[in-house]
């Protein structure tokens, strides 16, 4: 028996806002093995999503379906984002249309400079969009101002993309990242994960400072911690490959609290 | 009688047949040399794969045909401006068909700073120097083809450069197979003698005109002086048709440093062998390896680093990137004789195989007879990482793109060891055309 608690979800949410991101029964597996279960989730602009759940339950699954790793097979669902079907989109695709994915893991790139990797990134973005790309002195003074924007030391952009990079350093470099190619939706996949409390604050300022009306945030989390500094407008629990629980804020606190067994005996009892 | 047998029967007839009209030449210490050369090649003859040091690399599609290795010919700066590895001001001698082109060539230092002439005019000049200094590094017995060379060395570049002289422009040698008639052979030979605290960098490229086979045999000798510091390249891009074997031969005295760059961006069939005798105490030796073979090319590089001194230093790292049918060959061999206690001697090859067609044998061979010494090896064979891939494009940039920003990066620690800027520059934009390509 499947189990949707996405009624809850749509008695919270502001009717008159269009949908941006509309995730509609998606399944997904990995080696034949399902991961996704069949989740339903829609995301306004604006809107800050968390998404929380155990270890194993699927939500690094579900950003890396939204981001487009191949690994992963749809088996399942469709995902409409700003009106079009992205299932069928390639990863740099996906980029372009307006979805970011914030790595937990950033991997190091050597020979590769920051700067050159988001030029090319910016200019290829620019090139599906049909628009003229930037030359080097219009491209460098916007990546100044991101950089300010999000306090990262313009002396890592010179720098081989994330190598030898600390884990907060990798961490801003994604926000930085975020901040230059300006999303539509931006996921945070676990974004908190291996900072001490000063390097998580920093990437939280980053992030809230990119808030807007027009921009979603999907933040995969583990901890309530990062909720204390990302305030979400609801949020989501995952187990077992669905969205078990849709709540306000205070859901997460609720699971700070008492975990997240007391979520898990709930499904059993229903299942 | 078999195709390689001819060859070989050839070329001693040749070697014959020129002797003969020498006169008293032919007793000179110069070609008394040539001449063990061609006894050793004759008792060696081409190896087979059944040779441990030619295993991967079969000659016999080379030996097959015959060569002209007296071939003229007519080209100009004209037809050499696309073949042209562009160089910053530097010194530029030109080599066409094996033989030195005084016309074409450029010589900027002066000669307080360094001695620079083709080995034929050294020859004329200064017999008995030459003839010293003529294969008294290389080992006719332990390769056919370096005896081959010496036994037909015609030309080549003798280069001196005197004690505490640093030689400003680089010195560029550029070796032009003109291959649009028939197939052609050449058999350079380059004497460079590098004198104490003297510093120098040079460049060899090789290239090809025409569709026609070309072979080339070319050794080099360099004799590194106390406290020397020289920067050595090898630049090979030359036709689908070219065949290369090669040998740069070094030896290494106290406090000198050496750098070799070896790139093969092109060839149908390229052996070279890079091998460093550190002869000295506080000597560093570097070696950096690139090649690109596609089509069904053959790319091997064998390299020796062998510590005969105390408290010596090798480095190494070859990288290379293989498509369609092509096949690498890497082989590291690294010595550290008894008394070269505190050795530290490190090597590594990395290679991207991009089509299941292709083919990498990567084998590092340590001999090692010091007790107290650090030695590390390590060689890797693989595809793209998928999850750098991934991460470029989850940025917006295209599959194609992102490959190529990869491997050009995969790329860029070898080319920025190259020091001469200009050919850097040309390996840069090379590899980009050839990276975009496919």
């Amino acid at each position: 028996m499947r189990i949707t608690f996405a009624g809850n979800y749509h008695e919270l949410s502001f009717k008159y806002k269009s949908v941006m991101l509309s995730i509609n029964d998606l399944r997904a597996s990995i080696e034949g093995k399902e991961i996704l279960k069949g989740i339903n989730l829609e995301v306004k602009p604006g809107e800050v999503h968390a998404i929380m759940g155990p270890n194993g339950s699927g939500k690094s699954t579900l950003a890396s379906v939204l981001a487009g790793r191949e690994e992963y097979e749809v088996t399942g669902g469709n995902v409409v984002f700003d009106g079009k079907q992205i299932l069928e989109l390639a990863p740099e695709e996906r980029a372009a249309e307006g979805i970011f994915l914030a790595f937990q893991y950033p991997v190091e790139i050597p020979g590769v400079t920051t700067i050159n990797f988001l030029k090319t990134a910016v200019n290829e973005i620019r090139k599906y969009k049909g628009e003229s790309p930037l030359d080097a002195a219009q491209f460098l003074k916007m990546v100044r101002e991101k950089a300010k924007l999000v306090s990262m030391n313009d002396s890592l952009l010179k720098r081989a993309l994330n190598e030898g990079f600390s884990g907060g350093e990798k961490k801003r470099n994604e926000i930085f990242q975020m901040a230059v190619l300006e999303p539509k939706l931006a996921i945070l996949d676990e974004t908190d994960s291996g900072l001490d409390i000063d390097a998580l604050r920093i990437v939280a300022e980053g992030v809230n400072s990119l808030r807007s009306p027009e921009r979603s945030t999907i933040v995969v989390t583990h901890y309530q911690r990062l909720l204390d500094y990302i305030v979400p407008d609801y949020v989501h629990v995952l187990y077992k490959g669905r969205i078990v629980k849709s709540g306000p804020k205070e859901l997460a606190l609720e699971l700070e609290e008492k975990g997240y067994d007391w979520i898990k005996a709930e499904v059993e009892a229903v299942g | 009688m078999s195709t390689e047998t001819n060859l070989k029967t050839r070329l001693i007839t040749d070697f014959h047949a020129r002797e003969a009209v020498m006169n008293g030449e032919a007793s000179s210490e110069f070609h008394q040399k040539k001449r063990a050369g061609l006894a050793q090649f004759e008792q060696l003859g081409f190896p087979t794969i059944k040779h441990e040091e030619w295993k991967y690399s079969n000659v016999r599609d080379l030996i097959s045909v015959s060569y002209d290795f007296n071939a003229d010919s007519s080209i100009g700066l004209a037809e050499l401006e696309d073949l042209k590895v562009p160089a910053q001001e530097a010194n530029i001698l030109y080599f066409v068909n094996g033989r030195y082109n005084a016309e074409l060539s450029t010589i900027i230092s002066p000669v307080e700073k360094v001695t620079i002439s083709a080995l034929s005019e050294a020859y004329k000049n200064d017999p008995a120097k030459v003839a010293s200094h003529f294969n008294e590094l290389t080992k006719d017995a332990e390769d056919a083809f370096t005896a081959l060379n010496t036994a037909f060395t015609q030309d080549g570049v003798f280069i001196h450069i005197p004690d505490n002289q640093s030689v400003e422009h680089p010195i560029i040698l550029r070796f032009v197979s003109d291959a649009r008639e028939k197939n052609v052979g050449s058999q350079p030979r380059n004497i460079i003698s590098v004198g104490k605290n003297a510093h120098v960098k040079l460049a060899e490229a090789f290239r090809t005109l025409g569709e026609q086979r070309s072979f080339t045999n070319a050794v080099t000798e360099i004799h590194v002086a106390e406290e020397a510091n020289v920067q050595y390249y090898k630049v090979q891009n030359e036709s689908d048709n070219a065949y290369h074997v090669g040998t740069t031969q070094v030896r290494m005295l106290d406090r000198s440093h050496f750098y070799a760059g070896t790139v093969t961006l092109n060839g149908k069939f390229t052996r070279n062998n890079l091998n460093i005798v550190l002869d000295g105490e506080h000597c560093d030796a570097h070696m950096y390896g690139l090649y690109f073979p596609d089509g069904s090319q053959h790319v091997d590089n064998h390299t020796v680093a062998d510590h005969q001194k105390p408290n010596s230093e090798s480095n190494e790292l070859y990288k290379g990137i293989l498509r369609d049918k092509s096949k690498g060959v890497f082989n590291g061999k690294i010595f550290v004789r008894p008394d070269a206690q505190k050795t530290n001697a490190f090597q590594s090859c990395k290679n991207i195989v991009l089509s299941p067609d292709a083919t990498m044998n990567t084998k590092p061979q340590l001999e090692i007879f010091a007790d107290d010494v650090k030695c590390s090896h390590g060689t890797t064979t693989g595809q793209i990482d998928e999850e750098a891939l991934f991460y470029m494009r989850s940025r917006g940039i295209s599959q194609p793109e992102a490959m190529s920003l990869l491997m050009f990066a995969f790329c860029a620690d070898v080319v920025q060891q190259i020091k001469i800027d200009s050919i850097r520059e040309y390996l840069e934009n090379v590899i980009t055309q050839k990276l975009a390509s496919k």
